[in-house]
């Protein structure tokens, strides 16, 4: 039996198609994916995200802790607010989650992780507490929401209280605030400008259907699916997982080398595979021949396998297939992708594939 | 009331032929297959010209979220596809019935379309599959 967020009944009244996701019964779409999606990049739309769990970390040692555990440092942020993504890594290098962490005191940050990987990250939270002096609470009674798009900001704060309309529209990107149990935070995973927002379960409903009121339309997995993909973001389990380290995964942005006598968990085994030439790269390709690249597909130079995709589909802003792949070292500018045994181009490229609306294909 | 037509016949797995009367047919992806599917996004068509034999693959149509193959219901030659899909495959979600048909067969033995589902054998079986 898959779990429900407090808004599961909404979604089906609202003409969600509910699927299994990550141990929850999430919404797929709702009529149109392709709509849902353009919705974001063109104006504002809204994704039920209560399934990924809010961390609350509390205690005098909770920064010295996160320092340790997170491959990214904790230490950067100065200001209450301020919030910072990073994954969380194995004594192996391996991704155990990755996830976007709030300074909000020095003994108080707040964590949010994937829906799949929960019970996962809080057993390995616990199992690092050694020796730290905090505490670790799974924030169960918050509910969560994002609205993304370029009129998000402007809907979305239309229905909250005076405080958050106040203070949120002063908001930097990637900063957050808080007014009683509700959480306000400028960060997102389209692309695109918008809010995530916590609060209380009981009140998702009816701030749901506040937004809804706002002109804020629903969206479901399948958009933001696309929308994560068109925005070169990663997601958990597809792209890098246990397996994989972020220095092959396109996450070695998110690491902190310095200060050098910061140890963090997997630091040894990065540092090994920092200077090795050899390692795998993570890239972006955009199909130049017909078809949709998909998860898994082989990619070739010549005769030679260089790689596989690791997530691919059609990128409706740009109507042409996108793909991230992991490949050997060495690539050049353009390889072939086997697409039902039939060898297809594809063109090599940085992500992001778009951003705020544009494309940024050459 | 179902809107499946009846002048269609159809196949399992859910494709919809037209018997044009004259030894060829017209054949697509039903109202259902597509609304399962989602938003099309590339439809891969067989070559004029190909052999089809019935239940086989012989196109592809991929949504948003998958590929999947598309069965000959019948034996012959492809004598036309619509070529329209390749720029606009969302026809078949806007009118899987009409607009949005794939390709013609000439058959090669107009016995087959006997073996074929008709409108109310359809429906039940969609009704049995549980959707």
């Amino acid at each position: 039996m898959e779990k429900q967020t407090v808004l599961y009944e909404t979604h089906k009244a609202m003409g969600g198609k509910m699927v299994p996701f990550g141990g929850w019964d999430m919404p797929l779409h709702y009529g149109s994916q392709l709509e849902e999606h353009h919705q974001v990049r063109r104006d504002a739309g809204m994704f039920d995200v209560s399934h990924m769990t809010v961390v609350d970390l509390k205690g005098p040692q909770a920064k010295p802790y996160l320092r340790y555990l997170l491959a990214n440092d904790v230490d950067k942020l100065k200001t209450t607010g301020k919030a910072l993504y990073s994954c969380m890594l194995n004594e192996q290098g391996g991704v155990v989650d990755d996830l976007i962490v709030y300074y909000l005191s020095d003994d108080w940050f707040r964590m949010v992780v994937n829906a799949g990987t929960t019970e996962k990250d809080l057993a390995w939270l616990e199992k690092q507490t050694t020796g730290y002096d905090l505490t670790i609470t799974p924030r169960r009674d918050l509910a969560m929401i994002a609205v993304q798009g370029p009129n998000a900001r402007t809907k979305a704060l239309s229905r909250m209280s005076e405080t958050l309309q106040k203070a949120g529209a002063e908001l930097k990107p990637f900063n957050a605030i808080m007014d009683g149990d509700w959480f306000l935070a400028r960060t997102g995973y389209t692309g695109e400008d918008g809010f995530e927002i916590m609060l209380p379960g009981d009140q998702a409903e009816s701030f749901w259907k506040s937004l809804t009121d706002a002109g804020v339309a629903p969206c479901g997995l399948g958009a933001r699916d696309t929308l994560r993909l068109e925005a070169g973001m990663n997601l958990y389990g597809v792209d890098m997982d246990e397996e994989t380290s972020p220095l092959e995964s396109g996450l070695g942005w998110a690491v902190s080398w310095e200060p050098e006598d910061r140890d963090f968990i997997g630091r040894s085994v990065l540092q090994a595979q920092r200077s090795d030439p050899e390692k795998q790269r993570f890239i972006g390709l955009v199909l130049t021949g017909r078809g949709v690249l998909r998860n898994h597909l082989k990619l070739f130079d010549g005769d030679e396998p260089i790689g596989e995709i690791t997530s691919g589909g059609f990128a409706p802003t740009l109507e042409r297939s996108i793909a991230f792949a992991r490949v050997k070292s060495g690539i050049g500018e353009t390889c072939e992708v086997e697409i039902r045994g039939k060898r297809v181009s594809a063109q090599v490229v940085k992500p992001p594939f778009v951003r705020h609306g544009e494309s940024q294909l050459g | 009331m179902s809107d499946t037509p009846k002048e269609l016949r159809y196949a399992k797995s859910h494709e919809w032929l037209r018997d044009e009367g004259d030894g060829t047919a017209t054949i697509g992806i039903s109202e259902h297959a597509q609304e399962l599917l989602g938003d099309l996004v590339f439809v891969d068509l067989p070559e004029v010209g190909a052999k089809v034999e019935a239940g086989s693959d012989c196109a592809v149509v991929e949504s948003v979220k998958a590929a999947s193959d598309v069965y000959s219901p019948v034996t012959g030659e492809v004598i036309e596809v619509n070529e329209s899909l390749d720029d606009a495959p969302e026809t078949i979600n806007e009118n899987a019935f009409g607009n949005g048909w794939m390709f013609k067969v000439k058959l090669d033995d107009a016995g087959e379309l006997d073996s074929l589902l008709d409108a109310d054998a359809y429906d039940a079986l969609v009704a049995e599959e549980g959707y």
